[in-house]
């Protein structure tokens, strides 16, 4: 069976391919997948009769404890049989319905053959989760089908609406296979059959299942999209609508009826929704001109009454809504053809436009009657003997399936009613219409068709046959014992009255609504579609309200409404909650409160000032007071890098400042800035809070009581900030300074408009390359007025010297304070002072190199470092510690996380100098060349 | 351990200066208060850990030292900050580049969205129910120009 499935995938892969070789004659090779499942089948017929189910599994997913679990008993096999035969001969009847030179044709086999490989896959799954994967693919491929018109509108509307309904339901199905899975412990139908959970629960499963159901097999209220759907071409109608997709959701009654028949909420809910649909899809399809659209709601109509008779849930109700399943499928798949036959030869299907029809191609009329004599019930048809068996059936039972019975009849007889008006509409003559003209009906086309009502005719002539073959199926239902069987004649019985009585009641109800002012009578006083269509509106417009009131698109909302909700939460929390200490200190040192003071005035004077430099320096000098507040803490190390971080953001500033407007637009909103500063004071108060509460709430002791003895047994340093940087949290260095390339990148990319002139080593004017490459000491270079001469040859002299005390602190710093990231800021300080005293030529002076390579280059010495740990033996970015001795240096203490450390300053030096050849270098030559450019237009 | 009272101020008043500057529209504004932010984050969790002298063996006893772990996490942030101001420095030029003003404008297309629920108009209203089934073109959509939209954004 898993081959079988196989198989149609394969062929929906290279159906396509088939078709753009050989045209529309590519399908009857298509038709070999289907073809081939009903071959397969046919061959297991005995061992199915005698009760012996075929039986494969796979193993899935075995952590979850998925598997494909495949069984096919005998209502698989009936719906096997159906899948594969109907299949292939709809697709060798599509091979004429199309014309070779559309354009669709390929991606039409493909999917088509995709869809009959999901249903067989639906029918023979035992795993019900599986069943559920296949259950959707099959929705899927029919949302593909009836959409294969994508330009037409009414065909995408009505593939939506096929595909939300069914979805829909499929997902509630899911949940009801999940809550009697975990119940019984195996998704296995076959376990959870003889397992099932009581009560409330299995009520609510079984509810869940049944809008799946329902919404697949387009019973009330879901039957809307059926009539819909019938936007797809003919040949997708007959197989979806009449054989297959529907058919899955009686196929799931079906094979669940033997053990939930009893439960409570089964029986109600399938009868009354049964019953209703046959009602309003009889009643609708009276009404209709176009022939396919009266076919489909006489399918709604029909399956109605599937659901009714499988829904009743005895041995012979079962027994008798197996043969309707089978009837149901040769003669509606049958008239759909024919319909698909009508419209190609005489150009229409509406039955005002078509008159005598019949005597023109009488072939077509036998097989198209053949069929419907099998829809109405008349002997010797696979219908009527359906039929008789659900009437005798429920005539033994008791009150209610009196009722459902006196259904049934009414039911029959609308439906005689409406096969009167597809036959009389279709082929009679009618006076004042003049006969259309016809073209001849090819064999090959009509073929199908009538193979299909040969069939419906045989079924019915071969009924005790049919008979054992469907019994097993029935036979697992309680009341074996009645002994009934399916047969052309049980004498004259009050089955055979009834039976009679519904075909006289349609043949009147049709004459009499020959008349147009009766028909107009019909008209519906409501209509599911209606509130489909109110369903859908109303959660488009809701979306609509929701992401207008939430989604505004401004920044500062979004933020507002993230530190209200930061205010709110853990800032009540703290109010109602927290144990708040008693004990506090004022400062460690009193020099804290002068720190403090300054840091306070600084950044409240920031936040109102309207000038950008004046905020700046604010902010300047905020940085500064908590660097300040850094070294009286006792941390040396962070202040020297806030200290080092402040100066190169204020250069940074003032780079991109200059450029800049003096002020801050202006904001005239007085009451939002109200509200910022409302929020800012809020957000302060509740981070006070925690502060507070934090630090005295403390008791644990610190993890890092043990860092002294650590720091210097395993990372041979005596600076235990930085070796907990370079060793003990160095996979966290890692991530920070590939952050910091990608930052460099980012500025590198925003600032260079083309990606051609992304070197970041800057061109340098006047081929002046060679001269950088061997500048001579103490020559300035192009000086112009705004760079000072004297400016420069200081820095000059100064810049080796701060690149060697860079290099100083680089190396000194695993024992003192010092490290990577503050030699890379001096480093990078003494190229930002190069600049910003002779300007670019001077940068390129400095560092003749693509910021990119260092950049790249110290990330390759920091990985391979942490690489070069792990080849000799050790973690990622362990640290070894050598001593030795040299001739003329004596003692030497090494620690190879030196080299991460270099690695660090190399990419700090390089996103420093990033950062000047961005923001410094190539803004001072865009702004060169915009000044010429407007230079040049006030001389034109 | 007990708070220190001058932390604990320091830290509020840094994040409220912070926060009232990060709700504002200028970039140059919204990136002084993420700096100012940063600098009260990093105060927090200096309260973390206790005070005392530079944690370098051999300088001061282990019992006097200063918690080290704290300050290893802030060392990180601090350099993080100065990426991320350079980054968001680049923005707020380029922004002034292209358009005169370094301002976070509003998404455009979530406030036609917010235009669309205000003039109730849009799906699921009376007006695109019951579309023709024989039109084969997308719905219309909104008939005015985008410019328009791009000031409603700017005004908010």
């Amino acid at each position: 069976m898993l081959a079988l499935v196989a198989v149609h995938a394969l062929t929906a892969v290279i159906a396509p391919g088939l078709v753009r070789l050989w045209g529309r004659n590519a399908l009857y090779l298509v038709a070999l997948a289907p073809g081939a499942t009903l071959i397969w089948a046919l061959t297991h017929t005995t061992g199915v009769r005698d009760g012996v189910p075929v039986v494969e599994t796979a193993p899935w997913v075995p952590q979850l404890g998925l598997e494909l679990a495949l069984r096919m008993g005998t209502l698989s096999w009936l719906m096997v049989v159906l899948v594969g035969g109907v299949g292939a001969l709809v697709l060798a009847y599509s091979a004429r319905y199309f014309r070779t030179d559309d354009p669709g044709l390929g991606r039409f086999a493909a999917v088509f053959v995709a869809f009959a490989g999901a249903m067989l896959g639906l029918v023979v799954s035992d795993d019900l989760l599986l069943l559920y994967v296949f259950w959707e693919l099959t929705t899927v491929f029919s949302y593909l089908l009836i959409g294969s018109d994508p330009a037409k509108r009414a065909s995408r509307r009505a593939a939506m609406q096929a595909l939300l309904v069914t979805t829909l339901g499929g997902l509630a199905m899911l949940a009801g296979f999940v809550m009697l899975g975990r119940h019984a412990g195996s998704f296995r139908w076959s376990e959870i059959a003889g397992n099932l959970p009581g009560g409330g629960y299995l009520t609510v499963a079984v509810v869940l299942i049944l809008l799946g159901a329902l919404s697949k097999s387009a019973i009330f209220p879901f039957s809307f999209w059926l009539p819909g759907a019938m936007a797809a071409p003919t040949p997708v109608s007959a197989y979806l609508h009449a054989a297959a997709m529907v058919k899955g959701g009686v196929f799931l009654v079906a094979l669940l009826g033997p053990a939930l028949a009893e439960v409570t909420p089964w029986r109600p809910v399938l009868l009354t929704a049964g019953l209703i649909t046959m009602f309003l899809g009889g009643w609708t399809a009276l009404r209709q001109a176009d022939l396919k659209l009266l076919l489909a709601y006489g399918t709604v109509s029909q399956l109605g009454l599937l659901m009714v008779i499988l829904g009743a849930g005895t041995r012979d109700t079962a027994l008798a809504g197996a043969a309707m399943v089978l009837a149901h499928a040769l003669f509606k798949a049958t008239l759909f053809l024919t319909v698909g036959i009508i419209d190609h030869v005489a150009g229409t299907r509406d039955l005002r436009e078509l008159s005598g029809l019949g005597r023109r191609a009488p072939a077509l009329a036998v097989v198209a009657g053949l069929a419907a004599a099998s829809m109405a019930g008349l002997p010797p048809m696979a219908g009527f003997v359906a039929k008789e068996a659900a009437v005798e059936a429920l005539l033994h039972g008791g009150g209610s399936d009196l009722v459902v019975l006196a259904g049934v009849v009414l039911g029959s007889a609308l439906t005689v009613a409406y096969t009167l008006r597809f036959l009389w509409g279709a082929f009679a003559g009618k006076p004042g219409v003049t006969p259309a003209e016809v073209t001849a009906v090819s064999w090959p086309f009509l073929g199908p068709a009538a193979a299909l009502a040969v069939a419906g005719v045989a079924a019915g002539l071969l009924a005790p046959a049919v008979d054992r073959l469907l019994a097993p199926y029935a036979d697992r239902f309680p009341g074996a014992e009645s002994g009934y069987h399916l047969a052309l004649w049980h004498g004259l019985t009050p089955a055979l009255g009834l039976s009679v009585l519904a075909v006289a009641g349609g043949a009147a109800l049709f004459h009499l609504l020959r008349r147009e002012r009766v028909r107009a009578t019909l008209r519906l006083p409501f209509d599911s579609a209606t509130g489909y269509t109110r369903v859908v509106g109303a959660v488009d417009r809701l979306a609509v309200e929701l992401t207008g009131a939430t989604q505004r698109g401004s920044l500062p909302f979004y933020l507002g409404v993230i530190l209200v909700v930061l205010v709110l939460l853990p800032g009540g929390a703290l109010l109602i909650g927290a144990p708040w200490p008693r004990r506090f200190h004022v400062w460690d040192t009193p020099l804290q409160g002068v720190a403090a003071a300054v840091v306070i005035v600084s950044a409240v004077l920031a936040a109102r000032a309207l000038r950008r430099l004046t905020a700046m320096i604010l902010v300047g000098v905020a940085g500064y007071g908590t660097a300040l507040l850094f070294i009286l803490h006792g941390a040396p190390d962070l202040a020297l890098t806030q200290f080092l971080v402040e100066t190169v953001t204020i250069v940074m500033f003032v780079l991109v400042l200059r450029r800049l407007p003096i002020t801050f637009s202006e904001r005239p909103i007085r009451s939002s800035r109200r509200g910022r500063v409302a929020i800012g004071i809020a957000v302060g108060a509740v981070t006070a809070g925690m502060a507070y509460v934090a630090t005295g709430s403390r008791q644990a002791v610190p993890i890092s009581v043990g860092f002294p003895d650590e720091a210097v047994s395993y990372g041979g340093g005596k600076n235990i900030v930085n070796v907990a940087l370079v060793d003990i949290r160095a996979w966290d260095t890692m991530g920070e300074i590939a952050v910091l390339v990608v930052a460099a990148t980012g500025v590198a990319s925003l600032i260079f408009r083309r990606s051609g002139d992304l070197h970041r080593r800057a061109e340098i004017p006047g081929g002046g390359r060679a001269e950088s490459t061997w500048p001579r000491w103490m020559t300035t270079g192009a000086t112009t007025r705004a760079q000072s001469v004297v400016l420069q040859v200081v820095t000059r002299l100064l810049f080796h010297a701060i690149v060697l005390f860079s290099i100083y602190l680089l190396f000194s710093g695993h024992n003192a304070p010092g490290g990577g990231f503050a030699a890379g800021l001096v480093a990078g300080l003494a190229l930002a002072v190069r600049y910003l005293a002779g300007g670019r030529t001077e940068l390129n002076g400095a560092a003749p190199v693509d910021a990119g390579v260092v950049l790249g280059a110290g990330l390759f010495v920091a990985v391979g470092t942490g690489v070069g740990a792990m080849l000799l033996g050790g973690e990622f970015l362990q640290s070894a510690v050598l001593d030795f001795h040299l001739p003329v240096l004596g003692h030497v203490h090494f620690v190879t996380s030196v080299f991460f450390d270099v690695g660090v300053y190399l990419i700090v030096v390089g996103l420093v100098l990033d950062i000047l050849r961005s923001l410094g270098a190539e803004m001072d030559r865009q702004s060169e060349t915009e000044d010429a450019e407007i230079r040049e237009r006030e001389l034109v | 351990m007990t708070p220190n009272l001058t932390y604990v101020i320091v830290v509020g008043v840094l994040v409220a200066a912070g926060v009232t500057l990060l709700l504002e529209r200028s970039l140059t504004r919204v990136l002084m208060g993420v700096i100012l932010l940063g600098n009260g984050v990093n105060l927090l969790l200096l309260t973390g850990g206790r005070a005392g002298g530079a944690p370098i063996v051999g300088t001061t006893e282990p019992e006097q030292m200063s918690d080290p772990l704290p300050q290893a996490m802030i060392l990180t942030a601090i350099v993080i900050t100065l990426g991320m101001t350079a980054f968001l420095l680049a923005l707020a030029y380029r922004s002034w580049h292209l358009n005169g003003h370094d301002e976070v404008q509003d998404d455009v297309e979530d406030r036609r969205i917010m235009d669309l629920a205000i003039r109730d108009e849009g799906p699921g209203t009376a007006d695109t129910e019951g579309g023709t089934d024989d039109g084969d073109g997308e719905p219309t959509g909104d008939p005015r120009p985008v410019a328009n939209v791009v000031e409603a954004g700017r005004a908010g």
